[in-house]
């Protein structure tokens, strides 16, 4: 058995970068900012025809227009569970770093998509019912699903040599996607018997024409938007972890060079 | 199999010997009932009609307990180092931690059942549906406490994080218990054995995954 120690982070993957960085690292390339301003564009649109070019609903009324943001932001948060959970399974398989870092990014934007909608759902619950919570069944299984991914990220925040951590991620990012169906159900179930207006599903909203292209517009937005964080959180995470290598080496070169000044100087390897 | 029966019975064993559950999560249990008592007016019919939903949570809370208890005696001592050079099957290990967990919860539920009949007054009408409704829902909830009491083990605050991981997990344990539990009561009119379906899918889809997890988890994690 290794014995780790929490402030070198024992396990270093093997081909860990040993050369110093020149210049400020970024996390943008060509690619990203393809993608940045494809999503700002996007986003104007969509807020443009979201909110002043399409027509109220007939039976939703002006609050048609928070579904327009609340459809992607949830098809978003469990498009990013999914790739966790695929993400994880290649971690187990592969024991690349890569998989663990790109699982844990993609878990990051899901809680964050998570929020989002939870957030939207409550605001058109405030204008359908009267009050921000009712137990509803799609924003019920939203929070319960949320914090079982909170759950994953507290995992993560735990200082832990990368092999453990990446072992125990990938075990909850599978356990957790799995969960989402069964959830699903039982809440469906459960709240079968008490059927009220639902944000989509007792009253399903018949769009057409400037509608059904804004819902789709939307759709593709957040896909975007999703795309684009995902790289640059990926990235950041890459580097923060290379981050902390260079700072064990340093240190370890420190160390080993204070103890060489005094035989002979510049002996530090 | 034979690897199974040789850990829930080591588990057993420690557990008769040590006598945690008996001597703490029980006392615990039937702690949580009196305590739903006082902040529920009793007066006021509220406990007799939440009375499946109160027997659940506390179940769950108990499994808590349990599941941190049967991975903390694995983490002292390296003894997870020994199990993993033992030679028996993960999977087989997992097996018997599942039934072990089950059966101590089950223990627990009995006597839970016993103080609820007492202190609330519930009748259960149907006891086939009682009992196959708690035998499902405690194998799904021994099935996931394990991978995660496991996990939680090799963490540093494991502790504190085991509730967290836990629970939203088994919200839909929580949700197919209480409301068979509620059609066994005579509360709810219709069928109770959809809900000891959806309990059997949770128990099986989770065994499946633990056999297939637990040997990454006793050996790179």
């Amino acid at each position: 058995m290794t014995v780790d120690n929490p402030t070198t982070g024992a396990g270093r993957p093997p081909g860990a970068a040993s050369e110093p960085p020149t210049g400020p690292p970024t996390t943008g390339s060509t690619a990203t900012r393809v993608l940045g301003v494809i999503t700002l564009v996007g986003i104007a649109a969509l807020v443009l025809l979201g909110v002043f070019l399409t027509p109220a609903d007939a039976e939703l009324g002006d609050t048609i227009r928070i579904l327009y943001m609340h459809v992607p932001t949830v098809s978003t948060a469990y498009l990013a569970f999914v790739i966790t959970a695929i993400a994880s399974v290649m971690y187990l398989w592969k024991r690349t770093e890569f998989w663990d870092l790109f699982a844990a990014s993609s878990a990051e934007l899901g809680v964050l998509f998570f929020a989002l909608t939870i957030l939207n759902g409550m605001l058109w619950g405030k204008i359908t019912w009267g009050v921000f919570w009712r137990w509803e069944p799609r924003l019920t299984t939203t929070a319960v699903l949320m914090l079982t991914y909170v759950g994953y990220l507290a995992v993560r925040q735990i200082p832990n040599d990368t092999r453990t951590r990446g072992t125990i991620s990938a075990v909850i990012g599978i356990m957790a996607v799995v969960n989402i169906p069964i959830t699903h159900k039982a809440v469906d179930w459960w709240r079968g018997l008490h059927q009220e207006k639902t944000i989509f599903g007792t009253v399903d909203p018949d769009m057409k024409g400037l509608q059904l292209f804004t819902a789709y517009l939307g759709l593709t937005v957040f896909l975007v938007l999703f795309a684009w964080l995902l790289i640059h959180r990926f990235r950041v995470a890459w580097l923060a972890e290379r981050a902390a290598d260079v700072g064990v080496d340093a240190a370890i070169a420190e160390r080993r060079a204070e103890r060489a000044v005094p035989s002979s100087a510049g002996g530090a390897s | 199999m034979r690897d199974a029966v040789l850990v829930m019975t080591k588990d057993l064993r420690l557990e008769w010997r040590s006598k945690v559950g008996i001597g703490q999560v029980l006392p615990f249990s039937l702690l949580v009932v009196l305590l739903f008592a006082f902040a529920l007016d009793p007066e006021r019919g509220v406990l007799d009609r939440v009375t499946s939903g109160l027997f659940w949570v506390v179940v769950l809370f108990s499994s808590v307990l349990m599941i941190e208890r049967a991975f903390s005696v694995e983490a002292a001592d390296g003894i997870f180092d020994a199990l993993r050079l033992s030679g028996l099957a993960p999977a087989a290990i997992y097996a018997g931690k599942v039934a072990a967990l089950a059966v101590q919860l089950l223990a627990v539920e009995a006597v839970l059942a016993v103080a609820v009949a007492v202190f609330y007054d519930t009748t259960f009408r149907t006891p086939v549906l009682t009992v196959g409704v708690a035998l499902v829902a405690t194998v799904g909830i021994a099935a996931a406490g394990a991978v995660y009491g496991a996990l939680a083990a090799r963490l540093r605050s494991g502790t504190t994080l085991l509730p967290l991981l836990l629970l939203p997990l088994l919200a839909p344990v929580l949700i197919g218990a209480t409301r068979g539990f509620e059609v066994a009561l005579g509360r709810e009119a219709g069928p109770g054995w959809p809900w000891v379906a959806l309990l059997g899918i949770f128990a099986v889809v989770y065994l499946t995954l633990g056999a297939l997890l637990f040997r990454p988890l006793l050996e790179d994690a």
